[in-house]
């Protein structure tokens, strides 16, 4: 028997600012407020149906710089499909390229993706996320 | 006005974004914040939790561990830290008075390095733009009295600045436009935001298409055919359509946000949009401007250029200024492992750089400023707890439309606490006797 194999999909990642996450970080970086509003991806309801998981479940970006998990969330935006959304925060960072072409500025919208269920991973809290940085975790 | 113990603190400056809304009524008793009439919910987050988390005592890492110091051991330690490195970032300034941002570039100054703000990953390649074409513009007040024609590309207020449509576009009463009956609004985004649901029209673009459809529009104005039938997922029917419709208009402005900044082509996609705006001018009266976000990002940008001749990215190492966005950018000189030391004030560059550049600002001894902890705390050597501005103490700020604002404290901070500028300056001071110790 094959291995089973994870749906995936291809998808262009646009980060941004949301009512939630300016709230969020005013509140406190460390708060629950700013956790809830900043570690997720909205998505369209078709492609997170074609993922099989359902609103609230885990998914994992993985983009040329790297990879995180954060939890799914229905467009409220409507986006279409094959557009997904994250707001801005040390989660989308994770897989943000630094490259500025010269221009001091990293591709921060329109960055290449790939998605995939992930219901059995963990999200990182800000404090095991920044070990992340320095290197500790 | 008085009632009991409590005050009410009328037309306060709110010191959320780049709007920096006026009207702000703050109820306060005891020095506490009890209300606040008139703000966003944004706003109301701020002034109703800036004193729920906080650090009350400078920090100084000892061991390892980041533990309670005095305020002149915090001063001393990072004195040190600036005054020994050779190629010091002094990063942040755009949530704080422009006193502090005159402050942080004396300091730079004795210690070289680069300063740079949050403009740097934020509206930078719009300043790039501006410098390559130059920019038509007006204040917020001007567009409100005048406009009939307000498109909002690559922006979403709702969001990012929730009583910008309501006080200075399409929802606002101007002496001329009374009402939203009186003015067309234009969304141009990748997603139908929230925005877009205000718009009287929206235009769906492709993501990265910006510059496509920009120069669509230039040559529609000027009476261009267009060849495709589809630019950037937009039909050509609809651009000859916005093309009429912003020809035609009497008073017409762009608000672009970091849908043109952070996408492919970052300053050319502002550089088309400044230069069909030019286009638009043979034609009509046509404005345009950046949504900044900080609530004194602006300021952050005036007062480093009339001080060192650039708006961010300046690099004083050599003893004189130099600016190479690209180069002396925060983000290129952080991942090519170029500076030494970091003194970071009123931002969290860890939450807002990609992880590579915050990797290398966490190698390096990292001074922090801020109010609040943040992403940048636990990665910092020394970490400052300082008062809030517009809320704690005043200073000047500059709105996104570069009028300059005075902001004022409505209640007194904790005790202890000082001023980003006083932090500076204290900084500064021990920073001058150690370079002469140095030179001696």
């Amino acid at each position: 028997m094959g291995a089973v194999e994870i749906p995936s999909l291809k998808a262009t990642l646009v980060s941004g600012r949301t009512l939630g996450q300016g709230r969020g970080k005013v509140i406190g970086k460390f708060s629950e407020e700013y956790f809830r509003n900043v570690a997720i991806c909205e998505l369209n309801p078709e492609d997170l149906k074609s993922l099989g998981i359902s609103p609230g479940q885990n998914v994992k970006i993985t983009t040329k710089t790297g990879s995180v998990v954060v939890k799914s969330a229905i467009a409220s935006q409507a986006s279409q499909r094959g557009l997904i959304f994250m707001p801005y925060g040390p989660w989308v960072n994770m897989v943000i390229p630094s490259e500025t072409y010269g221009t001091g500025m990293p591709s921060m919208k329109g960055i290449e993706a790939e998605v995939t269920a992930a219901s059995d991973e963990k999200l990182l809290d800000l404090r095991t996320l920044v070990r992340h940085v320095t290197g500790e975790a | 006005m008085t009632i009991l113990s409590k005050t009410i603190i009328p037309n306060v400056i709110c010191t959320f974004c780049g709007s920096t809304c006026d009207d702000l009524q703050v109820t306060v008793e005891d020095e506490k914040v009890l209300s606040v009439r008139s703000g966003c919910s944004s706003s109301l987050s701020k002034y109703l939790n800036y004193n729920a988390d906080r650090y009350l005592s400078p920090l100084v890492r000892k061991d390892g561990e980041l533990r309670d110091a005095t305020y002149d051991d915090a001063v001393c330690r990072s004195a040190e830290i600036l005054a020994n490195a050779k190629y010091p970032l002094l990063y942040g300034w755009s949530s704080t008075s422009n006193e502090a941002s005159r402050a942080g570039i004396e300091l730079a100054e004795w210690v070289g390095g680069v300063i740079d703000n949050t403009t740097t990953v934020c509206h930078g390649p719009t300043l790039l733009g501006v410098h390559d074409i130059g920019e038509v513009s007006a204040s917020l007040g001007e567009i409100m009295h005048r406009a009939d024609l307000v498109v909002y590309w690559g922006s979403n207020p709702v969001h990012s600045h929730p009583h910008h449509i309501m006080r200075y576009t399409s929802m606002s009463t101007g002496r001329f436009r009374l009402s939203k009956k009186n003015r067309t609004m234009v969304v141009v985004d990748v997603r139908r935001t929230d925005t877009a649901k205000l718009a009287d029209q929206f235009i769906q673009i492709t993501p990265n298409g910006d510059y496509e459809l920009m120069c669509a529009l230039r040559m529609a104005i000027r009476g261009d055919e267009l060849e495709q039938d589809v630019i950037s997922g937009v039909p050509a029917e609809k651009i000859e359509e916005l093309a009429e419709l912003m020809v035609s208009c009497q008073f017409g402005v762009i608000f672009f946000g970091l849908g043109l900044t952070m996408t492919q082509g970052r300053h050319r996609n502002v550089d088309v949009a400044l230069s069909l705006v030019r286009d638009l001018n043979a034609r009509t009266k046509f404005l345009i401007m950046p949504m900044r976000g900080h609530f004194n990002v602006a300021g952050a940008n005036e007062v480093s250029a009339w001080v060192t001749g650039f708006p961010y990215a300046v690099d004083l190492s050599q003893g004189y200024p130099r600016y190479n966005p690209g180069d002396t950018t925060a983000v290129d000189v952080l991942v090519r492992g170029d500076c030494d030391a970091a003194l970071v004030v009123a931002s969290d560059p860890v939450a807002s750089f990609p992880i590579e550049v915050s990797r290398h600002l966490a190698k390096i001894p990292v001074i922090t400023i801020d109010p609040h902890p943040s992403a940048t705390t636990p990665i910092s050597e020394v970490v400052f707890p300082t008062t809030v501005v517009g809320i704690e103490t005043g200073g000047c700020i500059y709105r996104m439309d570069g009028v300059a604002i005075m902001t004022r404290p409505v209640v007194s901070p904790p005790p202890g606490l000082h001023s980003d500028v006083e932090i500076l300056r204290d900084i500064l001071a021990h920073v001058k006797k150690l370079k002469a110790g140095q030179q001696a």
